[in-house]
């Protein structure tokens, strides 16, 4: 009997475990020992990082996108009908078709999504690029915005930690561009009491804050946002005016995975290092569906694939472990629109940035480009 | 029934043990406490700035096997 391996989500994470696979297990997918299959939600496959660049023009929403079943091996089929039920007990998937699917070894890869309807008048008043609508809006926004009152807000969890230090820089350098900076104010909110959960990051964002005139309101945790008088309060009781209201909404992770009693918020309970589901020795969990301590982000997802990979394909091929996850995570930081600078670290060692420059930033615009051989898992 | 919910941020660098406190109590009902282990020293003195500051309630801040466990009670 082949060995069927079930990957559930088709995003960054659940295609390189999977493009990674077929080149670990050519010999067995050939002689039809193991098999691979995908199931997903869309047809097309969206580069997220992206989205970032979307407002402010400098990024087209066809470079977003691509076939999925383009970018997955053409071993993998790929089933567009998302998970509905996943039962560990008697290894089955059920899909939205009503269609079951049995598995040897099962990858939960269904990621997170953005929860803005969770915050009294957030879905309304603000404007978020975590989509492709979001950065639609947000995009027409900034081309009718002549100046003001603009409030980033963060709100926790959140994938991409970076993202939102990024999003306010670029920001600044747009409205600086556009000739309305004079015009405006920028005032970035975080929930805890500093400017980034990393403290290395945080301590170098205050001076580049200062340089730019950006305020700050930390211990900020959004209660509610009243469209019709344009404020946003926190359950600090601390209300700000806005004019511009951009949000990292909170995330939770799918529906299917609270649905099916995996874990709270939607976050699946995982073993640190083997990147197993606590209480099973045959479902991975990769990517933002872990419950880990670590950034939500693509190369964490990224890591922890190609470490998923290994012991897969080296359990079935030779029935022992390969090696651990060490908890590394790497993430450029766009420092404005022409400026860039970089973090990794792991479980055991902690970030130190560098100094931006634009070398850095031309390395992050590459890679928006070379994000495609990453998921080909050749990257 | 209040529950307690455990949250291991032990080598937690990004986004960090208070960040994973708070994306918890988010999905936490109202008296449930939540357990943070954290290697960061500095969660000893930030997660107990950020209790008050909210208005949850602390449970206790204990020192031990290399990590502090925090605890907190869901108030609101």
């Amino acid at each position: 009997m082949a060995k069927k391996i079930l990957i559930v989500g088709g995003g960054l994470a659940g295609t390189i475990v999977a493009n990674g696979l077929c080149r670990q297990l050519r010999d067995e997918l050939a002689k039809g020992s193991v098999s691979i299959s995908m199931l997903g939600a869309t047809e097309t496959h969206m580069y997220q990082p992206g989205l970032l660049y979307v407002p402010f023009g400098r990024m087209r929403e066809s470079e977003l996108f691509r076939d999925q079943r383009k970018v997955l091996d053409r071993r993998v089929p790929y089933v567009v009908d998302p998970a509905k039920h996943i039962d560990v007990d008697k290894k089955q998937v059920l899909t939205a078709s009503g269609k079951s699917y049995s598995y040897d070894f099962l990858v939960i890869a269904t990621g997170s999504r953005i929860r803005p309807d969770t915050i009294p008048g957030m879905a309304e008043g603000a404007h978020w690029f975590y989509d492709l609508e979001g950065a639609r809006k947000m995009r027409d926004a900034l081309q009718q915005f002549q100046g003001g009152r603009v409030v980033v807000n963060v709100n926790a969890p959140h994938k991409c930690p970076v993202a939102p230090l990024e999003i306010t820089f670029m920001l600044r350098d747009h409205l600086a561009a556009k000739g309305v900076l004079d015009k405006s104010e920028i005032t970035y909110t975080y929930p805890i009491g500093r400017l980034h959960g990393l403290e290395p990051v945080a301590h170098w964002a205050v001076p580049e804050f200062e340089r730019y005139g950006i305020k700050s309101e930390i211990f900020f945790n959004t209660k509610s946002v009243d469209p019709k008088a344009k404020t946003i309060t926190s359950e600090e009781e601390t209300t700000l005016p806005y004019d511009l209201l951009v949000t990292i909404p909170p995330h939770t992770g799918q529906q299917v995975i609270t649905d099916s009693n995996l874990g709270k918020g939607g976050w699946v309970a995982t073993e640190r290092n083997t990147l197993l589901r606590e209480g099973s020795d045959n479902v991975f969990v990769v990517g933002d569906t872990t419950n880990l301590p670590i950034s939500k982000a693509g190369s964490t997802a990224h890591f922890e694939a190609d470490t998923i990979v290994d012991n897969l394909s080296s359990l079935i091929k030779e029935d022992r472990w390969a090696r651990h996850y060490d908890g590394k995570v790497f993430c450029f930081v766009e420092t404005g629109l022409d400026s860039g600078t970089y973090v990794w670290f792991n479980y055991l060692t902690p970030p130190n940035p560098g100094p931006p420059s634009q070398m850095i930033h031309w390395f992050k615009l590459a890679y928006n480009r070379l994000y495609w051989l990453s998921a080909r898992g050749l990257l | 029934m209040a529950e307690r919910h455990k949250v291991d941020a032990r080598g937690a660098f990004c986004p960090g043990p208070l960040m994973e406190l708070i994306a918890t109590l988010r999905h936490s009902q109202i008296g449930d406490e939540v357990e943070v282990w954290s290697t960061d020293k500095g969660s000893a003195t930030d997660i107990p700035e950020w209790v008050k500051k909210v208005r949850h309630e602390l449970v206790s801040v204990n020192q031990g096997n290399g990590y502090w466990s925090i605890v907190v009670r869901k108030a609101k």
